[in-house]
């Protein structure tokens, strides 16, 4: 009998910056990461409204991260500390709504940081997969 | 894993020194007060424990010398920290010897009034580990 | 609806190796919006950009998305080839199916699988993308140099070359800096003020050049073309304008016991003072924590003396405003404190100097008028040691720098041999750890010491200088010779470590550009642009970047210049296309866009609505001045009413993307 492998769905947004150079980097590395993240460029962290990552959950997203450059670091000097100081806010929202706190996270890669951005990945979708799929927000509607 | 290895890894671990920080300016030596009394000087401990040259350094009286008066820690422009090393070697002597410590109890019996105070915290650092 | 084509690439075997091209193009074909789709080897290259253009024409797109690497590495040249083809660059989405797919991906099968959502979520982008005109700003055709040592002066004075305007605004009373201090040069050996005073009169004569000297900056507004700066003028009790320089009150002056920060406190001035002969501007300046008649009302001898009639008792701080397009950074370095490193003694025997000090006493307008003498006594000193990397190169809890300050074993060289040239009945010792002299000549110079001067090197560092008597007994390791040794020296010469000026830091924050954690500016790219800063408009120059000799830092003042220039000529800079902007139908004026954005972009404005029943209500609404917006999006989630969005990563957009990732 053949077990087909749970994959979980995974959103990740990634700075222009920082994180996303730091993506590319460990795609120039060859290091592997899981398929099933699949990225969206943002101009900074903290151009991410808490709607997306609710939108994301809602069309059955099993888990969200945001990377961002290090705190100091920042492309627009401060983008990132927004962001730390809204996605605490949100992610104990979400875990109040039943989304488990592993199903999200803020981690800061830099650019040179490629070792780093596919050991987040790898990590972060372990962390996911092992909460199995997620039910909570999911709306069915949005489904095909 | 040979036996030296495992020495060096025992002193890297008891010490908590790392020698690769070390970037051979010679201040350790420079400082030393009883240089002119050891075999192998300051320097000397931290480039040998890098390179896992461990032995020569037990059987050396330099272990007996060194004052731990702590100025090559204190003046290491690296922060490498040799007094350690050359403390965790002498360790690493008196674990192979076997119940050879000094015991606070037997303190009282060994004072005399010409015996520094520094010797004997340094009698202490060096035997009672 | 958008007509949308859809172009794979193969990239040789980069892409097409683990992805199957044709599957991706054939899938994406059948997404919405979507009228072509194609794959071909190199889309990057002149064929595969022709048959975008070809495809744009013949099938009349909107938009198209390309399949291929990062949009880091070839979103310009897409954008561009639209362009080309007449259409908005800002129609163009890249999906990264190179860096972020097949180079992480080994099986074809998930590859494929990927790269097709990749290219989907990027139609679902192009689908919502609107063409976007990037806005325009005027230049300010003038520059501001902030430090006047030779860093500084080189770079205004090559501003100035091309016509452009430039102001220097320097702390002390004169420009000079550093360099005015030192004594000879390496590794020519031509005296310092020989080289630099022409320079610095260069710069008083330029007419495009004026001079700030006694002045700081203190406050920086604006943006790149468009700075304004506030400058304040110190009072220096003497008008800058009628003052000859004659230097008369200077010899008067009853108050003689101020400490001479020019020789670095080895002897001393006056109250009223020209720090040395050669200043500009030469004007005398009034101590204010030492003058008489400032403190206590009573003296007024230079005012007396004052043939011309400059002094001025009632002088205040003068504030000015002033408009800039480019701002240069150039405030150079100090050596540290040497209090951390009492094991040398520095503290408690006046014949353990400084390297600088060293320039000092053996320069013909030093303290000593230029005799080589020991500080304590006066006497021939016939036994120095130098020691090298005091408080550089230092790691941990210790208490020095991490970095070598990289001019010490040069300048250690030039002095050893200076000495040995002019008192061969010296002996000189220098303990180095590493002798470190990349650069033009600079190990030829090295050698000259050791091989015909006589300088004794000894690979070892000094433990400890003990004041013994007359002498500083000087215990140190011969790591070569694997011994300790003593050397009972008349002078110890320390090559203190450098660091940026204390200046810098609060500098750094008003012009927003960053900083490493020992204070030195970073430069916007380590190798690529080695002399800006990452805040556009902000340019770096000298030792303020990191330690630096005199070669160095001139040729790196003059490539500032280059860049300056290059921004100047320039009648309008163009913004960047993706900045917020704010529905003004929906803004409630709410004022939290303004306070969550880090560049000053957003104003308010009262502005007059029709309402429908046909009466008219002013209400306040944000503005964004898109010259100013860096399009970072802080505003666009802070807006409760959801009025600012960012163009080019709109809301929607965003949104779409997570529904195609998602589906």
């Amino acid at each position: 009998m053949q077990v087909t492998e749970y994959k979980p769905k995974i959103v990740a947004f990634c700075c222009n910056w920082c994180s996303y150079a730091g993506a590319d980097l460990a795609g120039n590395n060859r290091l592997n990461y899981p398929d099933n993240i699949k990225i969206i460029r943002v101009p900074c962290s903290c151009r991410v409204n808490p709607m997306f990552i609710l939108r994301a959950f809602q069309r059955g997203a099993d888990g969200v991260i945001l990377c961002g450059c290090h705190p100091g670091d920042c492309h627009y000097t401060s983008g990132n500390y927004y962001t730390r100081r809204r996605m605490a806010l949100l992610f104990s929202m979400l875990s109040y709504l039943g989304i488990e706190k592993e199903r999200t996270r803020v981690e800061w890669v830099s650019a040179a940081e490629g070792a780093k951005f596919a050991a987040t990945m790898n990590e972060f979708s372990a962390q996911v997969a092992a909460l199995g799929e997620n039910k909570r927000l999911e709306d069915l509607r949005c489904k095909p | 894993m040979t036996h030296s290895d495992r020495l060096k890894e025992q002193i890297l671990r008891t010490s908590g020194v790392n020698p690769l920080k070390c970037m051979r300016c010679g201040k350790c030596s420079a400082t030393c007060p009883s240089y002119d009394e050891m075999e192998y000087h300051p320097h000397q401990f931290v480039y040998m424990v890098e390179t896992g040259d461990i032995e020569p350094l037990m059987k050396s009286e330099s272990l007996y010398k060194c004052l731990t008066c702590f100025a090559c820690v204190d003046r290491c422009p690296r922060s490498v920290e040799p007094a350690k090393l050359v403390e965790a070697v002498r360790l690493a002597v008196i674990r192979e010897k076997g119940g050879n410590r000094l015991h606070t109890d037997d303190i009282p019996a060994k004072l005399d009034d010409d015996m520094p105070q520094q010797a004997l915290v340094s009698a202490l650092r060096k035997y009672s580990k | 609806m958008q007509r949308i084509g859809v172009f794979v690439c193969w990239c040789g075997t980069n892409i097409a190796g683990t992805v199957d091209v044709k599957r991706v193009a054939d899938a994406l074909r059948n997404e919405p919006g979507v009228v072509f789709s194609a794959e071909y080897q190199y889309m990057c290259s002149q064929a595969g950009q022709d048959m975008i253009k070809n495809a744009i024409r013949e099938h009349n797109l909107t938009g198209f998305v390309v399949c291929s690497c990062s949009p880091r590495m070839h979103e310009a040249t897409f954008r561009k080839t639209a362009e080309a083809a007449g259409l908005n660059p800002y129609m163009v989405e890249i999906a990264n199916i190179r860096e972020q797919c097949s180079w992480v991906h080994k099986d074809m099968e998930i590859g494929t699988e990927k790269a097709i959502v990749l290219g989907r979520t990027a139609i679902a982008k192009v689908n919502l993308n609107a063409p976007l005109t990037p806005g325009e700003s005027p230049v300010t055709k003038r520059a501001l140099v902030i430090g006047g040592g030779i860093a500084g002066i080189q770079t205004a004075l090559d501003i100035a070359d091309a016509g452009f305007p430039v102001d220097i605004v320097e702390t002390k009373p004169t420009i000079g800096g550093k360099m005015a201090q030192i004594d000879k040069t390496f590794p020519t050996l031509d005296c310092a003020a020989c080289i630099l005073t022409p320079k610095m009169v260069d710069a008083a004569q330029n007419d495009k050049i004026r001079i700030l000297s006694y002045s700081e900056v203190t406050d920086v507004r604006g943006f790149v073309g468009n700075f304004s700066v506030t400058i304040k003028r110190k009072a220096r009790y003497v008008n800058e304008e009628i003052c000859t320089g004659c230097g008369l009150c200077t010899e008067k002056c009853p108050q003689k016991k101020v400490p001479n920060e020019f020789n670095l406190g080895m002897d001393t001035r006056r109250a009223i003072y020209i720090p040395f002969a050669q200043a500009i501007p030469k004007v005398a300046t009034i101590d204010a924590d030492y003058c008489t008649m400032l403190k206590t009302g009573k003296c007024g001898v230079c005012a007396k003396v004052c043939t011309a009639g400059a002094i001025d008792y009632t002088q205040k701080d003068l504030i000015m405003e002033e408009k800039y397009g480019a701002i240069v950074a150039a405030t150079g370095f100090n050596p540290i404190s040497m209090e951390p490193f009492d094991e040398f003694a520095y503290s408690q025997s006046k014949d353990v100097i400084t390297s600088l000090e060293l320039e000092r006493l053996m320069n013909a307008a030093g303290p000593t008028s230029g005799q080589f003498v020991r500080p304590s006594d006066g006497k021939h000193p016939h036994k120095i040691v130098f020691v090298q990397c005091v408080g550089s190169r230092c790691a941990g809890a210790s208490k020095g720098k991490e970095y070598c300050s990289k001019i010490c074993c040069m300048y250690t060289a030039k002095h050893a041999m200076l000495i040995r040239d002019k008192y061969p009945d010296t002996e000189v010792y220098v303990f180095y750890i590493d002798v470190r002299t990349p650069g033009k000549n600079f190990d030829e110079f090295y050698r000259r010491a050791v091989e015909e001067y006589g300088v004794h090197y000894i690979k070892g560092m000094v433990g400890k200088v003990t004041p013994t008597g007359d002498t500083l007994r000087v215990q140190a390791s011969d790591l070569l010779a694997n011994k300790q040794i003593l050397i009972d020296a008349d002078l110890v010469v320390l090559a203190a470590a450098i660091e940026p000026d204390k200046s810098a830091r609060p500098l750094a924050t008003m012009l927003t550009a960053s900083m490493d954690t020992n204070d030195f500016f970073t430069e916007a790219h380590p190798k690529l642009r080695p002399v800006e800063s990452p805040t556009a408009g902000v340019f770096l120059s000298g030792a303020c970047q990191g330690p630096k000799d005199i070669p160095e830092t001139v040729s790196q003042a003059s490539a500032a210049a280059a860049k300056v220039i290059g921004l100047l000529v320039k009648d309008k800079l163009v913004c960047n296309a993706c900045v917020a902007s704010s529905d003004e139908a929906m803004c409630n004026g709410c004022s939290t866009c303004e306070r969550v954005c880090p560049y000053g972009a957003i104003t308010y404005a009262d502005k007059e609505f029709r309402m429908p029943d046909r009466t008219t209500r002013i209400r306040r609404v944000a503005q964004v001045n898109q010259a100013v917006c860096q399009g970072c999006g802080a505003c666009t989630v802070a807006c409760p009413s959801g009025a600012m969005d960012l163009r080019g990563f709109s809301n929607k957009q965003i949104m779409a993307e997570v529904d195609a990732v998602c589906k």
